[in-house]
């Protein structure tokens, strides 16, 4: 029986100077590249195939079977991009991994760099991310000096350039064709698909992104062995992850674990319900998921039991909100901020959002009028599944989500404004003047 | 029920099967849903589908179900079938079966149209407009939003001939992708984002673009409309007639929308094995010129110096008078304008009726060398024994000789385009510099000193699959039309000569050529004269070869030739302007037969007035040796006057017959005598001139499609969009002169000076000047050079 | 007056200030440019990093610095202008020296972001999207930032201020007004927004090593672990000995 939490990634992040290459080094850092490069590409892709590593940005596509979609007769140059795009709202824990700990990241950019044949890899990063970016572009520095990264690495031929790119503000870009665009100098939307990125992604050459975590967790799937990985978490979800607990806890925070701990563990983790308080709703993965109550205290953080329960694992983002919580309130701020992160290139998404946000300013305002639910719904059911990528049905998810769970806040909306059944300073963490009704 | 893609066109074992509504369809492995639905006739709505643009995906309209892939499995969510390929078996459900793809349709209009305007009333789309009809077709009847419209100010200028109402835009980005992909002139993109998204450009840098208007065309709502259409006619109010371009030999396909008998615009056509969907500004916005205050109406005789008006018979008592007096000392000069039956009306009249060869439709510079390169190898080859539009995508390479495909033939430049970014064509260019033109096509340059061609022919490599493009220019050239037939017969590559205007390569098969006769018949043939003055009943056809256009002017000039008659022809398109405009003046008597007011008007002395094209009908040939019909669009007049009717009262006057009277008439005996079979003309073999050029600057020049021409006169807006007449020189010569980029130089010669503006063109050779062949209607004659000429350039700070 | 009033008229968009053309792009800032550009397999790949650079020295995008872009990747300053009105971070008009951002995306906005806007609103008499009369300091409502366990959160020149409340945010805008030494919660000294562009284009500033690993919430799952012993389990033997 594996301990409740299990700290690996962020294992050193405590650590003094734990960004330094020394510092990771003397942790064992890099010994993994060291395997890895005795080892073969294939062998390395059935190594991260048996540790049944399934995607950390939110999909959970199996690490190992994207990296074998790699065409290897193909002649163009392969390319390896790290999504470090983190803006899913409610997502916070590749940033913190990347400032304290870059190496482990730069060291699983090179294996599995390695495994898929790249000689030429990226991390795109989001741009206001200021210090994170700092930490990152002195980390491939100091693995091009440690012989890590540049040619003929550690004696064994191989090549490998990274490039740390900041981007410049666009949820979008988290999308991964979208970032392969933004990669390239054009404006962040997505692309169609087939191509899939496998064969003709980055400069229309065979292309794996991954997101940092999953990279992440590579190295000590190679220095450890995929059974030590598969030897925590769930017969589907293997292995650790970093559990983000933010909102109305005592104690939010990244918690690393393995896959399938409870909301209900994690919460007690994290000190409990803010004083006096008690859970309303969460968000078991990034805002993007369909949010669920108490009810589901229990269920198992992992892929599988997510998806049965409604809603998805995501990037494991449990956004908690205890009673004083409007509903209406906080979808129409997800709702906004979909709105805002639209690309604009598909019509359910840029007008549909355009749409939601006013439907929903309705109901906070208590103006929404009798049918607007049922409206509102069948409006989010034309945008569903439509749309362009999967940023729209994040969108939707939120709203029907919501009305699914809490409907009658949605009906006290034809008559009473949100900020009044739910004063919006109680909600605050600090004592605000309460002048402006609601803020 | 079962419908096959395309019978024969594709062998049937590549066919796959596909099921649409319940309907087996066969199409091609690759075939997109939305393409198959509509060959069993299912409309699906769509915005930013457009066959000759990349799939997109963007509007959403467009959504199937897809109950079945093919392998048992179904799709979970609706697709857009403007993006679904299809696959063997597969089961695609339009709104015609599925509730839930109607559903997704509806709810996508009424999605689109929360922030459209409806301003359709004052729209110039209404009636024409693909969302209208859409909506109409497959929308709600109402809309259930009570929102606030997004709103900006309308509408915004992107370049002067073309509006943006930004609040109209459905972001299909069919323009964006039109400038990017088809004409790769990314001057529109989009900007912003997400519901602020909109098409923009950078502020200084309009959208000037030789083919902007075709953005217009493909917009599928209000958002992009052009100046000068704007509210001038509902679209139901518009009859549209099928007409072929008269501004260049690309022989485009274009719909000319007329009221009152009035053009009120022109689109592009759909004509997929000449210009696809598209064409170019001049073709489509050009079309002013017949209605400015120099038309033509009545004819006119001179009276000592003015031309007076006179009745029709008095004018045709006067010509023939005229032409009587100087039997045997007559010749006929045409310009490009013509149609095929107006240019064999010509021919046939210098034969039968004056009894002369000495007929030529080059009014412009032109060789001995090309005479016999036309009659060896151009004339009397049809359509598919020479290179047609779809060679060009067939070829592994394209090799232009003084041919400038975007400002000099539109239609094949986005051919070529097409062939580079679809099929990997590559093409290269014997120029002094890589136009831009030419960086579109990715072309390699050959960097070649005007003059020097036929010396790097010489070296060129090339194969069966290549296809040589020469322009005409290639006339002022020497040795470089022979060295090209060597180079063809070297290596099996194929070459096509592209003529300037409408009427040209129609000209020669007429026989409006010195050394041809009609069909391509040489006349230096016995057996052809013979064969042709039986067909034509006539005695004789006359042997002795005719005089060129210069030799013409030259001979009007001393008084060899008594008579000029001309028709559609300038001074300023000459090699020699100044010697054109003084023969004119000096000749005899000088027939002229125009549409309006003109140089050769004034200097003539009897004028008859001729219909413009838009009164005719006829047939243009193409460079292709294609046939595009001249279709009448103005029948406010019961019968057109049309050149061929205007000699054949003349051939009445001087008691001879020209026996066609009537386009359809000329057409059918012009078809009748049918190509020439016998021996053909032997290729001309002229060396390559000695090298080693003296002092001096070597003169380059080019016409841009949107210039000085007369055909673009009151095209206003158009004209607008040109780009500026500039002299380009290379760093170092511009060095060498003590100018510098922006400084105005003088190009000049002997017969006098243009004063440009200098750009520094990095490509280009040393030692070339290049200068724009028409500025504000001034050609190259007025110089008195030709490409090749040394010059003179001074300016700058020296 | 919290940046979240629903605007539907947009006049000045589609386009960065082209009335205002100062710039201070020179050709030391194109040798960057190309610099950036010979980074990546394809030049046009730098354009996110030149327009930061952009930014770092004109203080916004401006119109000389869309044109150089294009310029130094032979693209259309149209195409460089759909880039750069896409991404959030490039600001049409001169941002201040210091650039405050206040996250108020849902979860932040619940937990007093939305308090928190509209206290440093009132602060610097700005909305969000303006800079203050004398450049010190412009205003943005940004989006999520990836800092929830933090919520609410503030930043700084895109340095993270944690755990933000009214009070704090005054203290930390009058030492920034008074260019006293700031440090974020967990990055480095704070410098400027301008100085920030730069390292955002690649051009590294030295000051990786400030700050802490990590601090506050992103150990709150290390504590606990390290307090009661759990940890992973150890990696089997058996693997090393069969490489």
């Amino acid at each position: 029986m594996t301990d409740t939490l299990t700290p690996v990634l962020s294992a050193n992040w405590a650590d003094e100077r734990a960004w330094k290459i020394a510092n990771y080094e003397h942790r064992g850092g890099y010994t993994a590249l060291r395997t890895a490069l005795a080892m073969t590409p294939d062998q390395i892709i059935g190594e991260v195939k048996d540790a049944g590593l399934r995607g950390r940005g939110g999909a959970g596509f199996p690490t190992g079977m994207k990296w074998s979609f790699v065409p290897q007769d193909n002649p163009n140059p392969k390319y390896l991009v790290v999504n470090a795009d983190e803006s899913e709202p409610g997502t916070c824990k590749d940033i913190p991994l990347m400032m304290a700990s870059p190496h482990t990241l730069v060291e699983g950019v090179i294996i599995s760099s390695y495994a898929i044949r790249a000689h030429h890899a990226f991390i795109y990063v989001r741009g206001e991310v200021l210090h994170v970016i700092r930490r990152l572009q002195q980390a491939v520095r100091e693995a091009y000096s440690a012989g890590y990264l540049g040619k003929n690495i550690l004696g064994t031929g191989y090549d490998l350039e990274i490039v740390v790119h900041a981007g410049a503000g666009a949820y979008i870009c988290g999308e991964e064709t979208a970032l392969l665009d933004s990669l390239e100098g054009r404006r962040g939307q997505p692309r169609l698909r087939p191509p899939f990125p496998a064969v003709a992604g980055l400069y229309a050459c065979p292309t794996v992104i991954n997101n940092v975590e999953s990279i992440a967790s590579v190295p000590g799937i190679v220095g450890k062995g995929a059974g030590w990985f598969a030897s925590m978490g769930t017969e589907k979800s293997k292995g650790h992850g970093i559990f983000s607990l933010s909102g109305h806890v005592a104690r939010p925070g990244q918690y690393e674990a393995p896959m399938g701990i409870t909301l209900r563990e994690l919460i007690d983790l994290g000190g409990g319900m803010r004083n006096g308080h008690a859970l309303k709703f969460f968000t078991p993965g990034g805002s993007s998921t369909q949010i669920l109550t108490g009810d589901h205290l229990d269920m198992p953080l992992d892929f599988d039991s997510v998806m049965a329960a409604g809603s998805l694992l995501g990037t494991r983002a449990l956004q908690i909100f205890d009673e004083t919580t409007s509903v209406v309130r906080t979808t129409l701020r997800w709702i906004e901020f979909y709105k805002h992160e639209s690309c604009g290139k598909c019509t359910p998404c840029r007008e549909g959002n355009w749409w939601l946000v006013q439907m929903l300013k309705k109901f906070e305002a208590g103006q929404a009028e009798d049918g607007d639910i049922e409206k509102m719904l069948d409006v989010a059911d034309n945008i569903g599944g439509k749309s362009f990528c999967a940023l729209a049905d994040g969108a939707v998810a939120c709203v029907t989500s919501a009305v699914h769970q809490f409907r009658s806040e949605f009906e006290a909306g034809y008559r009473t404004p949100a900020w009044e059944l739910f004063p919006y300073e109680r909600s605050a963490l600090f004592p605000v003047k309460t002048a402006g009704g609601h803020a | 029920m079962s419908v096959q893609a395309k019978p024969g066109a594709v062998e049937k074992s590549d066919l796959i099967s596909v099921f649409i509504d319940g309907t087996e369809v066969q199409v091609p492995k690759g075939t997109l849903a939305i393409r198959a639905a509509e060959m069993i006739g299912i409309d699906i709505p769509r915005f930013c589908d457009h066959p000759l643009l990349d799939p997109m995906g963007a509007c959403r309209q467009c959504m199937v179900d897809v109950p079945d892939m093919g392998n048992g499995r179904g799709m979970p969510k609706p697709q857009a079938s403007c993006t679904l390929e299809v696959a063997p078996n597969m089961q695609i459900q339009t709104q015609q079966s599925s509730a839930r793809a109607k559903k997704s349709q509806e709810g996508m209009l009424e999605l689109l149209l929360i922030n459209h305007p409806l301003d359709c009333p004052i729209c110039d789309k209404g009636g024409e407009c693909p969302l209208q009809n859409q909506a109409l077709s497959h929308g709600h009847a109402g809309s259930r939003y009570d929102g606030v419209k997004r709103t900006f100010p309308k509408p915004v200028s992107i370049s002067a001939q073309i509006l943006l109402d930004r609040e109209r835009c459905v972001l299909c980005a069919r323009c964006t992708r039109f400038s990017e992909q088809i004409s790769g002139d990314p001057f529109i993109a989009l900007v912003e984002r997400g519901a602020l998204q909109q098409v923009g450009l950078y502020a200084d840098d309009p959208y000037d673009s030789y083919f902007s208007g075709n953005v217009v065309q493909i917009c599928p709502v209000g958002a992009l409309t052009s100046v000068d259409y704007r509210f001038q006619a509902r679209p139901f109010d518009l009859v549209s007639t099928p007409v072929t371009c008269e501004h260049c030999a690309g022989g485009c396909q274009l719909r000319a929308d007329h009221r009152h008998f009035q053009v009120k615009r022109r689109l592009a056509g759909n004509a997929p094995e000449v210009n696809e969907e598209w064409n170019c500004d001049r073709g489509r916005f050009a079309f002013y010129s017949g209605r400015l205050g120099d038309r033509l109406k009545t004819p006119l005789v001179r009276d000592g110096d003015v031309m007076r008006p006179a009745s029709w018979p008095e004018a045709i008592d006067a010509a023939a008078t005229g032409l009587a007096q100087a039997r045997g000392s007559i010749g006929v000069l045409t310009g490009g304008r013509l149609t095929v039956e107006n240019a064999y009306g010509y021919a046939k009249f210098a034969r039968v009726v004056l009894g002369t060869n000495n007929v030529d439709f080059r009014a412009r510079a032109h060789s001995a060398e090309e005479a016999a390169f036309l009659a060896s190898a151009v004339a009397g080859r049809r359509l598919g024994e020479g290179v047609t539009y779809a060679d060009l995508e067939k070829a592994t390479q394209v090799i232009c000789v003084a041919f400038e495909a975007e400002e000099e033939m539109g239609a094949v430049f986005l051919r070529l385009r097409k062939a580079v970014r679809k099929k990997g064509l590559a093409v290269s260019t014997l120029a002094p510099y890589l136009s831009n033109g030419a960086h579109k096509l990715n072309a390699t340059l050959v960097p070649t000193v005007p003059g020097t061609e036929a010396e790097v022919v010489a070296a060129l490599d090339a194969d069966a699959d290549t296809i040589v493009l020469v322009g005409e220019r290639a006339a002022t050239l020497p040795g470089t039309l022979s060295a090209l037939v060597a180079l063809a017969e070297r290596t099996g590559a194929a070459l096509a000569w592209m003529p300037r205007r409408a009427g040209d390569r129609g000209a020669i098969e007429a026989g409006c050529l010195p050394n041809l006769l009609p069909g391509g018949r040489p006349v230096a043939d016995a057996g052809a004269r013979v064969d042709l003055a039986a067909a034509w009943g006539i005695e004789r056809v006359p042997s002795r070869p005719g005089l060129s256009a210069d030799a013409m002017l030259a001979a009007a000039a001393s008084g060899q030739l008594a008579a000029l008659v001309v028709a559609g022809v300038q001074p300023t398109d000459f090699a020699d302007a100044v010697a054109a405009r003084g023969a004119l003046e000096q000749a005899g008597f000088v027939l002229s037969l125009e549409q309006r007011a003109s140089e050769v008007t004034e200097r003539a002395d009897v004028v008859l007035p001729i219909d413009l094209l838009e009164a005719q009908a006829g047939t243009f040939l193409n460079w292709e040796h294609r046939e595009g019909r001249v279709n009448r669009i103005n029948k406010q007049a019961p019968s057109s006057m049309t050149d061929l009717r205007a000699l054949a009262m003349l051939a009445d006057a001087l008691g001879s017959d020209l026996g066609v009277r009537t386009a359809a008439k000329a057409k059918a005996e012009f078809d009748e005598l049918g190509a020439w079979d016998g021996v053909p003309a032997p290729a001309p073999q002229v060396a390559a001139p000695a090298t080693g050029l003296g002092g001096g600057i070597v003169l380059a020049s080019w016409r841009q499609l949107i210039d000085g021409s007369a055909g673009n006169d009151g095209a206003d807006f158009m004209l607008a969009t040109g780009k500026p007449a500039v002299a380009r020189l290379s760093s170092a010569t511009a060095y060498a002169l003590g100018a510098t980029e922006g400084d105005t130089v003088t190009v000049a010669t002997g017969a006098g000076g243009l004063e440009l503006t200098l750009l520094i063109e990095d490509t280009m050779v040393d030692g070339v000047v290049w200068i724009p062949g028409n500025v504000s209607g001034r050609g190259l004659g007025e110089l008195r050079v030709v490409p090749g000429a040394t010059v003179t350039v001074t300016g700058g700070a020296a | 007056m919290s940046g979240h009033e629903f605007q539907s008229f947009f006049p000045e968009s589609g386009t960065v200030d082209m009335a205002d053309t100062s710039t201070h792009i020179t050709e030391a800032t194109l040798v960057e440019m190309r610099v950036l550009a010979d980074r990546y397999p394809q030049a046009r790949s730098a354009l996110l990093p030149m327009l930061h650079l952009v930014q770092s020295v004109d203080g916004r995008v401006s119109p000389r610095g869309i044109e150089a872009c294009a310029e130094v990747l032979g693209i259309t300053a149209a195409q460089v202008s759909g880039v750069a009105t896409f991404y959030t971070m490039y600001k049409r008009r001169p941002a201040g020296e210091h650039h405050i951002g206040v996250c108020t995306t849902a979860l932040c906005a619940v937990m007093g972001g939305d308090a928190l806007l509209e206290h440093v609103s009132d602060s610097l008499g700005v909305h969000p999207g303006e800079t203050t009369a004398d450049g010190k300091f412009s205003l943005e409502a940004v989006e999520c930032n990836a800092a929830c366990d933090f919520a609410p959160v503030m930043m700084v020149n895109w340095e993270f201020m944690d755990n933000m409340d009214p009070d704090k945010a005054d203290l930390l805008l009058d030492d920034l007004a008074h260019d006293r030494e700031v440090h974020s919660t967990r990055g480095a000294t704070i410098t400027s927004w301008k100085e920030a562009e730069r390292v955002l284009a690649g051009f590294p500033d030295g000051r990786a090593d400030e700050g802490p690993a990590a601090a506050g919430a992103s150990l709150a799952g290390l504590a606990i672990a390290r307090e009661r012993g759990w940890r992973a389990p150890e990696a089997p033997v058996r693997l090393k000995e069969e490489q």
